[in-house]
């Protein structure tokens, strides 16, 4: 497993709170199972959307291919120096 | 269950209204519209009814209102539109307001005609104007003509051929053809009619007309002159610069004067025939230049007349118009709340003793005590003492379906309208497609930039709404999209977070936690190798970037899309089988709520079970490679070992036996796999035998225990229901006709059919997710490569000219086609994927709208169908 507890505890948690969180403390009306019906949806298909992003990228099976003056590039600036030899 | 996710409930209620407050209640409930009255009267025709003549006055109002609307445009005054909606007058009001209309009609009649009269002859003067103005060049011509002639007899014969070529400058030169002109020529003069005479000085007498003819019909009227008069007869014409009003219609013409020299009776009438024939009309003009200068003084001083009579005209109908213009609007409110107040009353029945009118309707019954309310208010209005009676009514008819949508829900209830009006309180998707339907759009549509382009337009067009929605225009795919104006900004902001998890803004990628991918080469091994693939087990972090994709995978040109295919794939697969697995369960809540219990035990439990054994399993492999498979582990779960999902699925519901794995590895990805496939598969063909005949055969049965004891009333119930839909309220009557037991299995073969192969080919109609969003993302990424970064590459002061001129073409691509194009079939792939991959698991949709009668609508559909 390559999973990072936080980020997955986090966003476990954010969605969470939309789906749970909020549609119990909807306010009283007219239209609050909309609300709530909404509101479960919105975080259910948003977690699981990151979620699939993330397990996908979890235990990569392939690494990206990169061209030369990509990599020169990246080296240069995502701060990954390229050692001299 | 809240609002909107059934339709409301309806009652069928009888209305017992007193004769004189009838036209009082019916309009207060206009106002209210939340009330559908039933014809009572359907076989009496329209001209029958007991309000016919009331319904045809309205209509004569109508008219002559259209009629008022008509002149006003014409003359393009600003009508007041205050929006407001005055109440329906009192019948006895609308004699007030036909007896204004007719006034006011005929005033403007009056006026018009006036009018005509008016410009016609100012149209005549002007014309007369024009014809003696330019005659007078003709004659002039023609005094220098005849001086010319008399030195051209004494200078001979080539002088005499100038002299011919100068008269005949007009267009009657070019109808003769050369042959004849040049016969003309040698002949001398003797071609053109009056000139033969003009060698009998003391005989030219040359008679004439002169007249003006629209300038298109000139050249045939010239032609057939030459023809009928064979040549006799010599026309001038000029042409008036200004254009002319015609009065009948206000169109500009253009004209042209002519005059036409002739001699002798016989040609005088056929001249003035031709001239009758194509609509010229003629003028005198005297011969004596003196008359004439006199006539041109007289014209002049009555044209200035008439101007003066004219203007003041104008100025009266102006004052009527502006006068009518400020009341239009709203006298038409009133004439259509008049007239859909009498059709309605059409509809009634009347009672025996002629005192009171019957009427049925529908009404939802949550606003009985509202439509009460308003009934008693109507009494009190029309000053009657006897209240009027609401009852309901038993019946077995199938309600209208009525959803109560507001300005937000509105538009999800009509993409779902669109397919078929739900069946009276059956599920109503509408409240889920409010979060679907932007979700599985900005699955394809996803990129940041594009989403918030969307949604910045909805929300702008959510934030003008009131000043939007006022000025109503006739432009179709400005409505189409302004009625969408929340489904664009959700699909939008959604499009944004799956733009987010994609990294895609533009088609590139934010760095915004740091890539989890290093790089550990040296220089020589850069240099020397042009593509460079990170591993997998060393370079990778341990754990993926934290919010959506790896920014890494956006520059690793040569395998990003063989990544995002197989992750892209995935998704759309497990979205799909979920949405699915949703809709299922959703005609869960249908047969528990028509206590349809043999459709609930012998149709929804294999159904779920089918798709959750074998789709559901699908799903189920992909979570498990990716979690148990890694390039970081030993074999058999190393990046080499992983089996193929979609051809381990295959294997499965075929029974074939797996390829054998590579060396070290394991064909399945967990211990009894086997075993478990096989079972799911024979589970799920087990189902399909129940889903086919379980439920007719179990009908059957009670049928004939309902023969053996016809009064079984409890068997009856559970038999109907399983045949139809109807609700607990209405289900299970009389007036159901009992099905053919052959049609019932027919049916069910069909249905079950259906969702077998349905289910199959719906998985695979998912995979459009991924094939759209793929296609969007490779597009946006041309657009990137072939257009902007060609102005990003060029250098120095006019780089930037370039750059900017560039970027308005790549500006202009992105919102045409990346926004406006893929949004539009994106959106036409979600919609699909929701009418029928969706829909089809639990919505029959076949149902009728409920269509209150309501002031609001008839007068918008009135004002609507003006416009047209």
């Amino acid at each position: 497993m390559g999973a990072a507890f936080f980020p997955v505890l986090f966003f476990t948690a954010l969605w969470g709170a939309v789906g749970i969180g909020m549609p119990i403390m909807t306010p009283k009306g007219p239209h609050q199972n909309l609300i709530r019906c909404i509101l479960m949806l919105t975080a259910a298909c948003c977690w699981l959307f990151w979620l699939c992003c993330y397990m996908a990228q979890m235990n990569p099976l392939i690494g990206p291919k990169l061209k030369r003056d990509v990599v020169a590039m990246i080296g240069r600036s995502w701060d990954m120096k390229i050692v001299d030899g | 269950m809240g609002s909107l996710f059934r339709s409301e409930e309806m009652a069928l209620c009888q209305l017992f209204l007193q004769s004189e407050a009838a036209y009082a209640c019916v309009s207060e409930l206009g106002e209210l519209g939340l009330v559908q009255f039933r014809d009572l009267n359907p076989d009496v025709n329209a001209f029958q009814r007991k309000f016919v003549n009331e319904v045809r006055r309205c209509d004569e109002m109508e008219r002559k209102l259209r009629y008022l609307e008509k002149e006003i445009k014409k003359d393009g005054i600003p009508m007041l539109d205050t929006g407001e909606s005055p109440e329906a007058p009192q019948p006895r009001e609308m004699i007030d307001l036909e007896a204004t209309f007719e006034k006011l009609e005929n005033e403007l009649r009056e006026v018009n005609q006036n009018a005509e009269a008016l410009k016609r002859n100012f149209l005549e003067l002007t014309e007369l104007k024009h014809i003696l103005r330019k005659t007078q060049v003709f004659f002039d011509e023609m005094a220098d003509n005849q001086n010319e002639d008399e030195q051209a007899q004494l200078l001979g014969e080539e002088a005499q051929e100038g002299g011919v070529n100068q008269t005949t400058e007009s267009m009657t030169r070019a109808l003769i053809t050369d042959e004849a002109r040049t016969a003309g020529a040698s002949m001398g003069p003797v071609q053109l009619g009056y000139m033969e005479k003009s060698n009998e000085r003391e005989d030219y007498l040359p008679c004439f007309v002169a007249g003006v003819i629209l300038r298109e019909r000139l050249p045939a009227f010239e032609r057939m002159l030459w023809r009928a008069c064979r040549g006799n007869v010599f026309l001038r014409q000029a042409m008036i610069e200004t254009p002319l009003e015609d009065p009948t219609n206000g169109d500009q013409v253009h004209k042209s004067v002519f005059i036409i020299f002739f001699q002798g009776d016989q040609l005088k009438t056929r001249v003035k025939k031709i001239c009758e024939g194509f609509r010229a009309t003629l003028y005198p003009c005297p011969e004596a230049p003196a008359d004439r200068r006199e006539m041109a003084m007289g014209v002049m001083t009555r044209i200035e007349d008439l101007n003066t009579v004219l203007g003041q005209t104008q100025d009266h109908r102006h004052r009527v118009l502006v006068a009518a213009a400020k009341n239009l609007k709203n006298w038409f409110v009133k004439v259509r709340k008049i007239k859909a107040i009498y059709h309605t009353l059409n509809l009634f029945n009347l009672d025996v003793t002629q005192k009171c009118l019957i009427a049925e309707c529908w009404v939802p019954l949550l606003d009985i005590e509202t439509i009460q309310l308003a009934l008693r208010r109507g009494t009190e209005r029309s000053g009657s003492s006897v209240p009027p009676i609401l009852n309901r009514m038993q019946t077995f008819e199938n309600p209208p379906t009525y959803n109560r949508t507001n300005k937000f829900t509105k538009a999800f209830q009509a993409l779902i309208d669109a397919y078929g009006v739900a069946s009276y309180r059956e599920m109503n998707p509408a409240p889920y497609t409010i979060i679907t339907f932007p979700f599985l759009f900005a699955v394809m549509f996803g990129d940041l930039g594009h989403g918030a382009i969307m949604a910045l337009f909805g929300l702008w067009m959510i934030r003008k709404e009131k000043g939007l929605a006022a000025q109503k225009t006739d432009n179709e795919i400005w409505n189409i999209f302004f009625g969408g104006r929340y489904i664009i900004f959700l699909m939008g902001v959604f499009s944004m977070y799956t733009g987010m998890i994609y990294n895609d803004i533009f088609s590139k990628s934010l760095n915004i936690f740091g890539s989890h991918w290093q790089m550990s080469y040296n220089k020589s091994t850069v240099m020397e190798n042009k593509y460079l693939q990170l591993s997998p087990k060393e370079d990778y972090e341990g754990s993926p970037y934290p919010f959506g994709m790896d920014p890494i995978w956006q520059v690793a040109g040569s395998n990003k899309i063989i990544f995002h295919n197989a992750y892209k794939m995935k998704i759309s697969i497990i979205f799909g089988v979920i949405h699915m697995v949703f809709g299922v369960v959703m005609s869960w809540h249908n047969h528990t709520y028509f206590r349809n219990r043999i459709s609930l035990i012998y149709e929804f439990i294999p159904q779920l079970m089918f798709l959750l054994l074998l789709f559901f399993y699908m799903v189920l492999l992909m979570f498990i490679k990716w979690i148990k498979f890694a390039a970081t582990n030993e074999k058999p779960y190393s990046e080499a070992c992983a089996p193929s999902i979609l051809i381990t699925f295959i294997d499965m519901v075929l029974f074939n036996t797996p390829k054998p794995a590579p060396k070290d590895c394991e064909v399945y990805m967990f211990w009894g796999q086997h075993f478990v496939q096989v079972l799911f598969v024979l589970l799920a063909l087990g189902c399909i035998p129940i889903m086919l005949f379980a439920k007719p055969m179990l009908i059957m049965q009670a049928r004939k225990l309902a023969n053996v004891q016809p009064i079984a009333g409890a068997s009856s119930d559970a038999e109907t229901g399983g045949v139809s839909n109807g609700g607990p309220h209405g289900g299970g009557g009389p007036h159901e006709e009992e099905e053919e037991m052959s049609e019932i299995f027919i049916h069910q073969s069909i249905h079950t059919i259906e969702y077998v192969l349905g289910s199959v080919s719906h998985t695979a109609s998912y995979l459009r997710l991924w094939a759209l969003s793929l296609a969007h993302a490779q597009l946006a990424e041309v657009l990137w490569t072939m257009v902007l970064s060609i102005g990003l590459k060029q250098e120095g002061w006019f780089g930037g000219v370039i750059l900017t001129c560039v970027f308005g073409f790549w500006a202009i691509l992105t919102v045409g086609i990346l926004v406006l194009m893929e949004g539009l079939s994106a959106f036409l792939h979600t919609l699909r994927l929701h009418w029928v991959e969706f829909q089809s698991k639990f919505y029959k949709g076949q149902g009728y709208a409920f269509q209150p009668f309501s002031f609001d609508a008839i007068i918008e559909n009135g004002s609507a169908a003006v416009e047209e």
